[in-house]
């Protein structure tokens, strides 16, 4: 029985009504297209709704830049972005090509001829800096838990280090990534000193930013988590004479890990946002300096091009969150919890 | 007497926010090999507080705890404890669970077959031979409780330790329960003190029942020795006239020389013989009630 058509036949009478109803409740696929409605037509609507509202909204909204772009217009500079992805690859394609060209036929005129391997130096694409910020937040996310989860641990088990790191967590959690960044860039420029650099020293000023700014919820719950184990596990490792690393490893953890991985997911969502604002602002390669250059470019695909970044960069702060949230639900052993 | 256990002399006193509270005051008890003792009490009298002495996860002010002569100063395998909301790790299956208390007692003894063998042996012991693979929360609280009992007996402890094991289940899961365990403890012959709030319960199993006095500063106020022939059945006992006096002398103990002075009737989920109880006038009326 479907509970979620109303039957107005009930109220009006319509005998005919009533029966159609009838009919269709009796039917199992009135169930399926209900429960397709809710699931898809639903949001689908709202986003048609949204797009007509931006399109009608965008077009009496007039810039220094022309006007506010509408839909259409992002989707066509979403795919002319794409479009100049794959030129540019084609571009290096036959770059190498020439190089090699050149390289062999210097070989064959005089073999002990020194060839020169140039890497190719184009601009990066839209898609290069998506990469670019995804590798960044992958890095920062990562040193932040690696910190993080052991800190938490420590501080959930030992309540004096709690009442020791507190208040550092508590003052530092709710500074801005933009008050990190120019000391994180002044740090980073007197320590990272090397001949031969590994690392960009953007990329490293940015994961840093990112780590500092996404490492606290992860500290807070995981302390939490590892805090609030029920004491009678705690008897049980107590009876068992387990020792310090296997009552971590066997109980500890475990426990606090539901907490652990919410507190993660909390992680990963601020070094997003942070990520882009620290790109923004540092002139860091990623899709921070793609919006930035596009603002300061100033052509009439300028907003276009930002706005498909906006979107990109909100797609991907959704599916990153998705992607915790599996990880989440998988490492969870608590299947009361209501994960969303 | 060969006092395997013997608990000398416990005061205990916690510190609280409204001062110093002395819960125990000179407990001393003395248990045989083999001998199952229940521990019978008003709620908050410190029954808990006497188990958790024993298994040395609480120490006591004054006083101790003697098992074969040695003082117990920690908590340790040998005085296994059932807790009475189970304590399973929720994330690890039933076996795991056993697995992981064999692994940590016999893991220099036994090699990994015979451990397997043995967590194994454990959950038959207490019917749980089928569902070695399930979460705890897949299970229900009588399973449960099974298999918090077959943790612990897989330790071998030298004393079982039970805080009301049976406490949270429904009458019937709580009988069956409490034939298991008369039966295991017929084979294994432990040593056990088992804290329980029901009287039937008490009588059924025990050697003996130590009777608390009501806190705070509770002490022992009566042993009553339980000498019924084993194997016991509960229903033939039913008509028992002996069954019925120890049940009488322990109701007589908590409600009417010990009633709790401002609970009148205790809590009445966990003590229904005194929720069914009319106010009496005079005691033979009272005892049929009681035991009816
Ligand atoms: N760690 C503690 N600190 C302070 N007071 C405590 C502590 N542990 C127990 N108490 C007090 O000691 C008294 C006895 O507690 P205990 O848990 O032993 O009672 P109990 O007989 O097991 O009760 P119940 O039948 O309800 O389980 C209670 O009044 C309790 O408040
Ligand atoms: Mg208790």
């Amino acid at each position: 029985m479907s509970t979620t058509i109303i039957n107005p036949g009930k109220s009006f009478d319509f005998k005919w009504l009533q029966l159609l109803f009838a009919f269709l409740e009796g039917d199992r696929l009135v169930k399926a297209t209900s429960s397709l409605v809710r699931q898809l037509l639903i949001p689908l609507a709202a986003l048609g709704l949204f797009l007509m509202l931006w399109s009608a909204g965008a077009a009496s909204v007039t810039t220094s830049l022309g006007q506010l772009p509408g839909p259409a217009q992002v989707w066509d500079q979403g795919v002319q972005l794409y479009q100049e992805h794959q030129a540019e690859r084609q571009k290096e394609v036959a770059f190498y090509q020439r190089q090699e060209q050149r390289n062999q036929a210097k070989l064959a005129k005089n073999p002990d001829a020194e060839v020169k391997v140039r890497p190719y130096t184009g601009k990066p694409t839209f898609l290069d800096q998506i990469a670019t910020s995804l590798v960044t937040v992958a890095t920062g996310f990562i040193i932040a838990s690696l910190i993080a989860i052991p800190i938490g641990i420590i501080c959930g088990m030992s309540a004096t280090l709690y009442r020791a790191i507190n208040p550092l967590i508590q003052l530092f959690k709710p500074v801005s990534p933009l008050a990190w960044l120019p000391i994180v860039t002044m740090v980073v420029s007197a320590v990272y000193i090397s001949d031969e650099p590994m690392f960009d020293k953007a990329f490293i000023t940015s994961a840093i930013t990112v780590t500092l700014c996404c490492i606290w919820p992860t500290i807070i719950n995981t302390t939490v988590g590892v805090s609030s184990i029920d004491r009678d596990l705690i008897n049980v490792s107590r009876v068992l004479r387990l020792g310090w690393l296997t009552k971590t490893i066997k109980i500890v953890i475990p426990s606090s890990i539901p907490m652990m991985f919410a507190g993660l997911r909390l992680s990963l969502g601020i070094g997003w946002m942070v990520l882009i604002a620290a790109e923004m602002l540092a002139q860091n390669p990623g899709l921070g300096k793609f919006v930035w250059d596009e603002f300061q470019n100033g052509s009439s695909n300028s907003l276009s091009r930002i706005m498909v970044a906006v979107l990109v960069i909100g797609c991907l702060g959704f599916i990153l969150d998705r992607g915790m949230l599996l990880l989440q639900r998988w490492a969870t052993w608590d299947r009361n919890a209501v994960l969303r | 007497m060969n006092n395997y256990l013997s608990l000398e002399n416990i005061s205990i006193t916690f510190a609280t926010d409204n001062g110093p509270l002395n819960v125990l005051d000179d407990v001393s008890l003395k248990v045989d090999q083999g001998e199952f003792i229940s521990l019978i009490g008003h709620s908050g009298c410190g029954k808990s507080t006497v188990l958790n002495i024993v298994a040395g996860l609480l120490n006591a002010t004054t006083g101790g705890v003697l098992l074969e002569n040695r003082e117990v100063t920690e908590p340790g395998p040998d005085r296994a404890v059932v807790f009475q909301n189970h304590s399973l790790l929720p994330w690890l299956s039933v076996y795991d669970n056993v697995r992981l208390a064999v692994d940590q007692v016999f893991g220099k003894q036994k090699s990994r077959q015979e451990r397997h063998e043995w967590t194994l042996h454990n959950l038959e012991l207490v019917h749980m031979g089928h569902a070695i693979e399930r979460r705890p929360d897949e299970i229900s609280g009588g399973m449960k409780q099974r298999v918090g009992i077959a943790r612990a007996l897989a330790m071998e402890p030298k004393v079982l330790l039970m805080d009301e094991p049976f406490g949270a289940l429904d009458s019937l899961t709580r009988t069956h329960m409490q034939d298991s365990l008369m039966e295991i403890q017929g084979e294994l012959n432990n040593t056990v003190i088992m804290i329980t709030h029901d009287v039937d319960e008490a009588v059924l199993l025990s050697d003996r029942i130590v009777m608390m006095t009501n806190g705070p500063s509770a002490t022992i106020g009566e042993i009553l020795a339980i000498e019924l022939e084993r194997p016991r059945l509960r229903l033939q006992l039913a008509d028992d006239p002996t069954y019925n006096h120890y049940r009488a002398e322990v109701l007589r103990f908590l409600h009417d020389r010990h009633a709790q002075p401002d609970v009148p009737t205790g809590k009445p989920a966990k003590t229904p013989e005194v929720a069914a109880e009319a106010p009496a006038e005079e005691r033979p009326a009272r005892l049929k009630l009681a035991t009816g």
